[in-house]
């Protein structure tokens, strides 16, 4: 400290003691905190400097991917046919179902329109690529490559072609923020689809998730699929999300411990789809009209009794 | 400009404009993917300290604060996070220098050791307070390899005032 303590000649401008200095950032940064995690109000200042940093990410990013790319580009012949024989062989086994597809789904509106049920939700979304995963060891995150500019906003679901992978939490103009279901706060609401019994999972933050608030009585099995269940109006219904993996029952608990392994390739992808928000529902059904005024009348006309 | 003490070499003066570049290289170096590596430096921590160590009068807390920030939001962590951590380790090396720089370097980093230990605590400690889970001892690591670092860090870094200023022939360095 002795460096530092000793009063300045008054002719050298140095500014504030470094001590003031540095309560007011600590001060300062502890807000910045608390206004963050606590209050989520901060997103325009994070916006803001992602501006800067966001280029410089790519910047970083640019040698690793141009290693990648470089290797993919040194694919023998053999292997991408191969890779071509696959894909051609796994579109001829989707196409008997993709084929009847159209005239299922109008059968299934025409029908929907006969029992008066609100027609099923399109799915439609973009391709975006993940340029880079968060490197905050306390969350489960990923980056894609679009925002504000291709019109993401916050909560739109993230899939690939095996399931439900995470939902949009933040956008930056050229950059957007997903939260896996394995993050420790991401919550998602599933069915089982042997079953059709409701819950949420949590992510665990090891990779895996867990069902929550399920009676310990009830049946789940090992290698059950959990579904979205549509409930919150965010995820579409349907969704594959995990696995049941291990199931522990305990009659010193009222919930069951059953932990699932997530059904898409969550923490090793580099395509993903964002869907479009789906259109706000209403929290509540319409209010019922108002019945004539039962409880005033009871008590505005006690002669009746 | 300070010399080191030891060696009683006349060192240049540090030019600003290799300051902000090295900085910048280790912001780089910190976006890389290779940061999730368990025991990776935080090489914007290490370089700050080293600099508050040698130019504290050249380089304030608030270019502390705002690579915090910049750290902050490149790795989606929360926002002050980082911040607060290099702020103190700042305060912290600055502190330090006077002592520190009459010390070889094996000793200087046995200085810095428990400063990093601090940075990382602090962030694991608030991260803690705020209900994140705790994701492993191995994060401790980081602090331990960036201490072994310290010495060809600083050579790196002092290197372009090792220069004489007038050229010798005779004399390559």
């Amino acid at each position: 400290m002795a460096g530092l303590d000793h009063a300045p000649p008054p002719f050298f401008k140095r500014g504030p003691a470094p001590l003031a200095l540095l309560s007011f950032y600590v001060a300062f940064s502890i807000a910045l905190f608390v206004l963050d995690l606590r209050f989520h109000a901060l997103d325009i200042l994070r916006q803001g400097i992602s501006v800067i940093t966001d280029p410089l990410q790519r910047l970083a990013q640019a040698p690793v991917r141009m290693l990648t790319e470089g290797s993919d580009y040194f694919l023998t012949l053999e292997s991408v046919q191969e890779k071509n024989r696959r894909l051609e062989a796994a579109q001829l086994e989707a196409a008997p179902a993709l084929t009847r597809l159209a005239e299922l789904e109008a059968e299934n509106q025409r029908l929907r329109q006969l029992l008066g049920l609100q027609p099923r939700e399109k799915t439609a979304g973009q391709a975006a690529h993940i340029i880079y995963t968060a490197r905050d060891p306390f969350t489960r995150r990923v980056y894609l490559d679009k925002g504000l500019q291709q019109n993401l906003v916050p909560g739109q679901p993230v899939i690939d072609e095996a399931g439900l992978i995470g939902q949009v939490t933040r956008v930056f103009p050229l950059s957007a923020e997903v939260t896996l279901i394995t993050d420790k706060d991401q919550a998602v609401p599933v069915q089982i689809l042997r079953t059709g019994l409701r819950s949420v999972t949590f992510g665990l933050g090891n990779g895996q998730v867990e069902l929550k608030y399920v009676p310990a009585n009830a049946d789940v099995q090992v290698g059950d699929l959990l579904v979205t269940s549509g409930l919150d109006g965010i995820y579409m219904p349907g969704f594959p999300v995990a696995k049941v993996a291990h199931v522990e029952r305990d009659s010193a608990y009222a919930f069951a411990r059953i932990v699932a392994t997530p059904a898409a390739a969550v923490e090793s992808h580099t395509v993903v789809m964002v869907l479009d928000p789906r259109p706000a529902v209403q929290p509540h059904p319409d209010p019922l009209p108002e019945k004539p005024h039962l409880g005033t009348k009871a008590s505005a006309s006690p002669q009746e009794h | 400009m300070q010399s080191s003490h030891k060696s009683s070499r006349i060192l240049q003066a540090a030019r600003p404009w290799f300051i902000v570049f090295s900085l910048f290289m280790a912001l780089l170096l910190n976006m890389l993917p290779t940061r999730q590596w368990p025991g990776m430096p935080d090489w914007v921590l290490l370089t700050l300290c080293f600099w508050h160590v040698r130019e504290w009068r050249k380089v304030s807390m608030g270019w502390a604060f705002t690579l915090g920030l910049a750290m902050d939001v490149a790795d989606g962590a929360a926002l002050g996070q980082h911040a607060l951590a290099y702020v103190l380790v700042a305060y912290g090396a600055t502190a330090l220098s006077r002592r520190m720089l009459w010390f070889p370097l094996s000793l200087q980093a046995l200085h810095v050791l428990p400063l990093l230990l601090l940075a990382q605590a602090i962030q694991l400690l608030i991260r803690l307070m705020a209900g994140a889970d705790f994701p492993g001892w191995s994060q401790f690591l980081s602090p331990l390899v960036s201490t072994l670092l310290w010495g060809p860090i600083s050579l790196l870094l002092l290197a372009p005032q090792y220069q004489p200023v007038e050229r010798d022939e005779n004399r390559p360095i």
